[in-house]
């Protein structure tokens, strides 16, 4: 067993006693030695901590000072694997994201596993391993997880749902109501990368040029930004629903209307033409690396600054202003010089017909 | 972009509609048949740059409108047949049959698949030769060439499990209804430019000549329509009505003949009913007699299937351009994109759609 626990994982390809299944059988979630051995040999020295090898029914963890900020999400994307990253960066970024778009530092987060039935052990080491680099990366530490495995047509390989806890410093009051007019909205990216990217491989659409996923943790980016300016009023990161969504959304909560131009908001040409060619909009097409943040417009440009410092921002623009008209309304001026308004979506966005 | 941001700059295009706005002496009102260049109106903003001097009627130009009814009952009549893959557009997918979508058919466990192309529907049939593939063959001139090499490929290779639900129609015979509609307003057409790419423009000297209105080929990027809007504005002040060609980048007089051969091979011309308009003879293609093996109505018995229309939804008249969208009483209360009464409503590019996307409902000078 000690032996076990000293391989290198990032080279990971079934040991013992493991080889026997190279997949996920029923018995890897089943609470007997199949799934300790999953546990001790795979999960735990990806993530290793203090916390997580205490290995208790549950992780006690010492009390921060300040605000709790906490959050779940599940992650079922399909491919599991895709140009730029993975269901387990994403299941790491996800929760992340969450956690500092409310200003939080991110500490904690849980891991859920929901496995089918033969699953590769390989792919599962895969993701893990990408959960563990993501969750290094971002400063954070995996401190519980779960496993259960479903028959065998009953998933699709492997979801994953994570929890995060963090904490808020004082004076830190971030929140979709905020939004005031006069307000500038900030987005720290191209939009619609991560969607785009996903449609190139799931729909067996081949483009000429790889689209890449911007999956990443912004919580740097916000800690960076929160020295700039404390106060932001809003921060978002726009995943399902694109941008425009959560400026929709923004607009609806707190009561104002919001204005963007077009031509301000930066689109990488590659996403831009994959859109035209579906008859898409980037600005419903998901991110899983962005936010958009709304600020006074005293502190704007500094918010920019920052944001443009941060590996992951600098690209970042200012893309219009928070209105007293049109109450509760995203509004875009068209490249062109027209006016349009950009509602919510029914449901998914669909590729149209020509 | 290369040859996109070309054709949207805006200081191009404001100069553009200023120089409509000077030619035009009154209001003209110019059709874009093609529901894409609806929605890349409407998107743009360019009706508002265009106001006092043009009004845009929106045409019967989106091939999800004006597909009928009891086609979109007899798709969801196979899509709920066991042991069917059903593959179609995506944006077919929330056109409301008589009772319910293909969304909520797949929902209750259909075999259900967005392609984007009819050959994509062929690669499914030749990797599951156990089951019945049925690809929604719906569209103008545009998408018909792809549709026809399907079923061609598919008679080629003996993929007997294939088939094609076809309902296409045509551009020529609706300007035609339009212009001999008694209530007709339309002073000019735009024609839809990736239709002539396929079919040439020479159909339509004979509808100048008849009914003496300018046809202008027109694309679909802002300046593009501009242009067309530009030379159809010309020619009506000038009163001398003509084919134009304001596209050239793409059509040319006889168009692709490879494809109208291979058109002319597997379809042929047949009369159609439209969503909202009705019967309008000679306006459609379907599949010749060597080719009725693959036609999914022959092959599923869906032939008898009928269906009867919201009394509500006032489409028909959308689609002649007769109404505006928002002038319709269900628009926005009963009529919604979420429970769509007519298909102008459903498609992306129907103008419903468009007027409640766009915010066309409320005022729109409010926000500039």
């Amino acid at each position: 067993m000690s032996t076990m626990s000293k391989l290198d994982f990032s080279q990971w390809s079934c040991p013992l006693p493991l080889r026997d299944y190279p997949s996920i059988v029923m018995g890897h979630g089943g609470g007997g030695q199949l799934s300790s051995e999953l546990i001790e040999h795979l999960f735990v020295p990806a993530f290793r901590n203090p916390a997580l090898e205490s290995m208790a029914d549950s992780t006690v963890l010492p009390r921060p000072a300040g605000r709790l900020a906490f959050s779940t999400d599940s992650y079922v994307v399909q491919p599991l694997f895709f140009p730029g990253g993975s269901i387990g960066d994403l299941a790491v970024h996800g929760t992340v994201n969450d956690l500092a778009m409310s200003g939080a530092t991110p500490l904690y987060l849980s891991a859920g596993f929901i496995l089918e039935e033969g699953f590769p052990l390989s792919q599962l080491a895969a993701i893990v391993n990408r959960m563990a680099r993501a969750a290094r990366e971002a400063g954070v530490q995996i401190v519980t997880g779960d496993t259960k495995v479903v028959e065998k047509g009953h998933g699709d390989g492997c979801y994953i749902n994570t929890a995060g806890v963090g904490v808020i410093a004082d004076g830190i009051e971030i929140g979709p109501t905020r939004a005031k007019p006069g307000d500038v909205v900030i987005v720290s990216g191209t939009i619609g990368d991560h969607g785009m990217a996903i449609m190139s491989v799931r729909e067996g659409l081949e483009f000429e040029t790889i689209i890449e996923s911007d999956t990443a943790a912004l919580n740097g980016m916000v800690a960076s930004l929160l020295r700039f300016a404390p106060h932001v009023h809003v921060l978002r990161d726009p995943t399902r629903g694109g941008m425009a969504t959560s400026l929709n959304e923004i607009a609806t909560q707190s009561q104002v209307g919001i204005l963007i131009e077009e031509r301000s908001v930066p689109v990488l040409p590659d996403v831009q033409s994959a859109c035209d060619l579906l008859g898409m909009d980037p600005v419903y097409v998901a991110n899983e690396g962005k936010l958009v943040a709304i600020v006074d417009p005293s502190v704007a440009e500094a918010v920019l600054a920052a944001i443009r410092e941060d590996r992951h921002g600098q690209d970042a623009a200012i893309i219009g202003r928070v209105t007293e008209q049109h109450k509760g309304m995203l509004a875009a001026k068209t490249a062109i010089g027209g006016t349009r308004i950009i509602p919510m979506q029914i449901g998914e966005q669909i590729p149209r017909i020509c | 972009m290369k040859y996109l941001d070309e054709f949207r700059d805006g200081d191009l295009a404001r100069s553009l509609a200023r120089e409509i706005r000077q030619t035009a002496t009154r209001k003209w009102a110019i059709m874009e048949v093609c529901g894409g260049q609806t929605h890349s109106i409407v998107r743009n903003g360019l009706d508002q740059l265009l106001e006092g001097a043009v009004e845009m009627i929106h045409g019967p130009g989106c091939p999800v409108c004006v597909t009928p009814l009891e086609l979109i009952d007899k798709a969801l009549a196979i899509a709920s047949t066991p042991g069917v893959i059903f593959c179609s557009f995506g944006d077919m997918l929330r056109v409301p049959g008589s009772r319910f979508d293909l969304f909520r058919v797949k929902a209750d466990g259909a075999d259900v698949r967005v392609v984007y192309s009819p050959l994509d529907a062929l690669q499914i049939a030749r990797e599951n030769p156990g089951r019945e593939v049925v690809f929604f063959g719906i569209g103008f001139e545009t998408t018909a060439p792809a549709n026809a090499m399907a079923v061609h490929q598919a008679k080629l290779q003996r993929i007997d499990n294939f088939s094609m639900l076809v309902s296409h129609v045509l551009v020529p015979p609706a300007i035609e209804a339009i212009m001999t509609s008694p209530s007709c307003r339309v002073q000019a057409f735009l024609a839809a430019g990736h239709v002539c790419s396929v079919m040439g423009y020479w159909q339509y000297y004979p509808l100048v000549v008849r009914y003496h209105v300018p046809i202008v080929i027109t694309g679909f990027e802002p300046l593009d329509l501009l242009e067309g809007i530009r030379r159809t504005v010309a020619q009506l002040e000038a009163g001398v009505p003509q084919v134009e060609n304001a596209y050239e980048r793409a059509v040319c007089f006889e168009g692709n003949q490879p494809a109208q051969k291979l058109l002319s091979e597997v379809f042929e011309v047949t009369d159609r009913s439209w969503r909202g308009i009705g019967q309008i003879p000679r306006s459609g293609w379907k599949l010749r007699e060597e080719y009725r093996d693959f036609d999914a109505e022959y092959r599923f018995s869906v032939e008898d299937i009928r269906a009867v229309e919201s009394p509500i939804c006032r489409s028909g008249e959308v689609l002649q351009g007769n109404l505006k969208p928002n002038e319709c009483p269900g628009f926005g209360k009963e009529c919604t994109p979420r429970h769509p009464l007519g298909a102008t409503m459903v498609s992306s590019e129907g103008a419903c759609a468009a007027y409640y996307n766009y915010g066309r409902f409320i005022a729109v000078d409010s926000i500039r």
